[in-house]
Formats: structure tokens, sequence, C-alpha cells
């Protein structure tokens, strides 16, 4: 096994702070702080891991951009019904895989609960995060976020970001 | 006691005249659930396999249900087309758990029959017995025929690329069972061109899988609930449409072209969704370019009886697949597609467009969430009934938006066959 360098210490603890700090903001319905986890150019997909892995492009909601980011939150304040529910995320330690040029490559397992208003706390989405997170002024910002989840049978439907 | 009835009447009948008033217990009564499954899915109707694009090869399966059997849908050597259920005809299991692949043969592995890719048995282990100390032990009777134990296999019929099969090899042909109105519309969608899967969204809903069909019959809630649909003038009540269904009433087309959006006046009046102001900032999601196909309507959602909705809107196109799984849920199974001449910017775009619906989408999440909902309300008093009155008591085509009509057209054909 390699040894590790300080760098990369330095890099794994900012990507757990990174993930942490996410996680809180999606669990917390921050939606406008959850758009400025990412990069003007950017993008955001939740996809069920079986179009990834057959090579079909489609995922179950497709953001291509920062703005697409925001009419997501637009949408989640303004336009869509659901019924309301938490969610709340456990995120695994981050794996880097490449960390070049300012552009880190990562992924990390997670695991969303949904607890509906005087329902149980069930699993609602399993997956992980393939990630491309650039440095920016000393921020990391997402370049691009794949959700890749396991739970291709979806309880419904998906209304917040995962 | 007239306005305090009993919630839970033992005795279902159909208290009213016509199709406009339909019981809560037609949603939540498992016995009549299963005389669904066996009237509707399993005799006289055709039922939703896939596209054959999913099967482009020889040896490629997929499988699928038809209500609540597991049937596979298999390309075989010859490059037919064959549906087989997935039920071993010896010991009675599922053999087949993969969802999609490629195989020569099907084998079932509890005993290794093996049948080909038609559902013919081709072999049977030790069928003449097993040869130990200089005789033979045990072994299939002798007039044990492998003829006789083929796997169910199911009448196919395939059109424009899309995979029909029903159990009942007494059912009408494809066409007659469109009927030539709605089978103009599938013609228009499905006209030959080879279809591209762009992939696939699953969802599981739990409600009366009648309702996800009553969602695509019924043009009042898009303006109502899809704030989407209203402001950008996809879908209004005062968009040029019609509602046509086949002689039965049990398919239908909702036809529509894309009016103006994004103005106040009589159908936006007091619609609390209806938002003047909004305005997507990335403008992809609204990019819609008309296609030589369309020739005209801007949308056209198709409910062909009872397991499939085929969607047109603007450039998004896809199947939806309706599995019942019990008489309160049904996995609902999206296979978005494109066209093989699409250029790269038109499958970009589809795909951007694909955001607006699925399980995720700015359109359709909500329409799971109400399905999900209104299964709470018919569960708390099932001797309760809906109201589908919206335009009158009739099952009519009509040259607008605004009825319930192919709500009622298909309670009418349903109470016919379900004998209700």
């Amino acid at each position: 096994m390699a040894m590790t360098t300080t760098q990369d210490n330095q890099t794994f603890l900012e990507l757990v702070r990174l993930y942490g700090d996410y996680a809180a903001a999606v669990d917390s319905a921050q939606w406008d702080k959850w758009v400025e986890f990412f990069a003007d150019d950017c993008e955001y997909k939740i996809q069920p891991r079986e179009n990834y892995e057959r090579g079909f492009p489609l995922a179950t909601l497709a953001l291509l951009s920062k703005n697409m980011l925001k009419d997501r939150v637009y949408g989640i304040h303004e336009t869509l019904y659901h019924d309301p529910y938490y969610q709340r995320h456990v995120v695994g330690l981050p794996i880097i895989r490449e960390d070049n040029d300012g552009v880190i490559v990562s992924e990390a397992n997670y695991a969303v609960f949904r607890t509906k208003l005087s329902g149980e706390s069930t699993v609602f989405n399993v997956g992980r995060y393939l990630d491309r997170i650039k440095r920016d002024a000393g921020e990391l910002k997402f370049i691009s976020r794949l959700c890749i989840y396991d739970t291709e049978m979806i309880p419904n439907s998906i209304i917040y970001p995962i | 006691m007239a306005n305090n009835p009993e919630v839970f009447q033992q005795a279902h009948v159909w208290e009213n005249e016509g199709s406009s008033r339909i019981p809560f217990w037609a949603y939540t009564d498992e016995a009549l659930y299963k005389k669904e499954l066996d009237r509707l899915f399993y005799k006289g109707h055709w039922s939703y396999i896939g596209l054959e694009a999913e099967v482009p090869n020889p040896g490629d399966f997929k499988r699928t249900v038809i209500g609540e059997r597991s049937v596979v849908m298999t390309r075989d050597m010859d490059g037919e087309l064959n549906v087989v259920e997935n039920v071993c005809a010896h010991r009675g299991m599922q053999f087949c758990r993969e969802r999609h692949g490629n195989k020569k043969e099907l084998v079932c592995p509890y005993h290794q029959w093996n049948y080909s890719l038609k559902g013919d048995l081709q072999g049977v282990p030790f069928r003449r017995g097993v040869k130990q100390d200089g005789k033979v032990n045990g072994g299939m009777p002798k007039e044990f025929k492998t003829e006789d134990h083929g796997l169910t296999k199911l009448k196919v019929a395939t059109r424009g690329g899309v995979v029909f099969a029903s159990f009942d090899h007494e059912v009408e042909s494809f066409e007659d069972y469109l009927g030539p109105t709605i089978l103009s519309y599938f013609d228009r969608l499905f006209n030959g061109r080879k279809l591209t899967i762009l992939g696939y969204n699953r969802q599981r809903i739990p409600g009366n899988w009648k309702l996800m069909q009553e969602n695509i019959k019924d043009p009042y809630h898009p303006g109502l609930l899809h704030t989407w649909f209203v402001t950008y003038g996809l879908w209004r009540a005062d968009n040029k449409s019609e509602l046509k269904m086949d002689e039965h009433f049990r398919h239908a087309a909702m036809i529509s072209t894309r009016g103006t959006g994004g103005k106040k006046d009589d159908v936006t009046q007091g619609v609390t969704s209806f938002k003047e102001n909004m305005e997507v900032l990335d403008k992809r999601l609204i990019d819609i370019v008309p296609e030589d196909w369309w020739n005209g309507p801007t949308a056209v959602m198709m409910t062909i009886f009872p397991s499939v909705i085929f969607q047109q809107q603007v450039n998004s196109v896809s199947t939806r697949h309706i599995q019942p799984n019990g008489y309160d849920s049904f996995d609902f199974i999206w296979t978005h597609f494109g066209f093989e001449d699409d250029t790269p910017e038109m499958t970009e775009r589809r795909l951007i467009q694909a955001n607006l619906f699925g399980p995720a989408g700015f359109v359709s999440a909500d329409d799971g969430e109400v399905i999900e909902l209104s299964q709470f309300g018919f569960e708390q008093k099932p001797s309760h009934r809906t109201l589908a009155e919206l335009g009158g008591y009739e099952c009519e085509n009509t040259d607008h938006m605004v009825t319930e009509t192919l709500i009622r057209g298909m309670y009418n054909y349903w109470r016919k066959v379900m004998e209700v």
C-alpha cells in the first residue's frame, strides 16, 4: 500500500468536510445553499444504475447547468406538489480516484432515508456519488455529481436533490 | 343514516346509472382486483411487452410482466419474437431472474429442463433413466413427450417496433383491438422508423393501477396540478384539443396543440398553480422543436387499456408500462426512446425534456403523489364514490378538454367486462 502524503490527507479531509456539508444542506432543505456547492458550469444527475451500466443516457433527473439547478429549486419551492417528507443522508468516506490539475475525481457510497410525517423511516435511495470537483478560490465546487442509485424501483417519487 | 352511511358495506353494488360515479371499492377490493387480472390482463386483451429495439439480436431477451404473471420476450435464432411465461413446465419455478440479456436457450436451473427461445421443451435430464449395475433406474414414463411440456406461449403482435402479447389465443387482432381511430395515433408515433432506447425509469406507486389510466384520461388536472404545463402553454384548458376513444371507450387519445402560455386570462384566472412570472433560467428545458411526424399536435397522450400509456409531449416520447402488484400498488416503468434518424441535438433535447417526466419529473412526480393520496381516500370509506361529471354524464369524443368523458368511457367498458 502506498504511503499517503500530507497533501493526500489534506484533500481527503477537505472532501469529508464537503460531503458532510452537502448532506447537511440537503437534509435541512437548504436548497439555495445546495446550488452553491456547484460550479457555474456543472452537471447533476440522478440516474438508475441500470441506465448507467448499460450505457443508456436517460437520467431520472439531469440538470446540466447551475441555472438548471436553480430551476429545480424553484420547482421544489413553487410548483411540485408532493406529500411532505424529511430526508436523511448517510454518506460513506470518500475514495479519491484522481487528483490532478486542480480537479479531484472521487466517489462515496450514500444511503438516503425518507420519513413521512407520522410515518416510519424507510430506505429511500441507496447508491454512490461519482464526483468531479474543482478547486475554486480555495473552495471545492462540484463540476459534476452523478448519483447512481441501486434503488431502481423508486418509492413513488423523488422531489428533493440527493 | 342517509347523510352518514355505513363505511364498510358487504355487498358491492354500483348504485348510480352510467359510469360517472365510481365506487371507492372499485379500487380497494382484493377479490375484484383478482377478477380484473383474469378478465382484463389474462383474457380478451392485448398487453404491452416492450420495444423490438430492446431485443435487437437473436438470443436477446427481456423479462417483463403481464398483470402479475412474469413473462419473457425473446428473439429466437430465426429472428422471430416470442413471449413465453416465466414458469418452468416441470416444477413451476420462475426460472428467469435476469431482467435482460442474451441466451441460446432457456434453462431452468432447478433440474436443468431446457427450452428453445420459442418455448419448446428440448430436453429433460435422466429422461431415459440412469444405468447402474446393468439396469436402468427411473426415467420419465415412456408416454412422456417433450412436445406436451413446453412453456406457456403467448400470442404476439408487433407493429411499428412495439410488441404486445396475450395469454388468450382467441383475442382479436391487435389492429382490431385498437380500432381505426386509436390505431391512427399509434401509427403516427410508431411510423416504422427504428427506435433507439434512451433508458428506463421505474417507480412503485402505492395506488390502484386504474388510477394511472385515469390520470392520462383526465385532461382536467394537467392545467391545474402541473404549473409547468399551464405556464408554458404545453397543456391548457384553452389549447386546441380533441379527445378520442375506440368504439368500446377503453382506449383513448388526448390530442393537444400548444397554445400561447404565459398570459393571464380565463383559464388561468384563479388557478393558484399559474405563475405568470415564472421563467426558466435554462431555456433548454423548453427548447421545443417541431418534428415533421407530429402533423400538428404538440402532444398526444394515448391510453391503451389496460397496460400501457404512450407519451408524446413535445419532443419527449416514452412508453409507460402499468404493472399491477396488488389492488393498492403498481409498478410504473418508463421507457424513453428516440428515433434512429435523430440528430445528436435532438437526442439531447429529448433527454433534457425528460426532466419534465418520470418519478422526479417537474410534471409527472406529482401524478404519483396524487394517486397515492387518492388511494388513502378510497381506503378510509370504500362505500363512497368518486365524481367524474365534468362535461356531463355521457361517453363521447369531444373537441375540447373540459371534460372527464374518457374516465366515464373507461368505466363504461369496465362495468361490461367485469359485470359490475
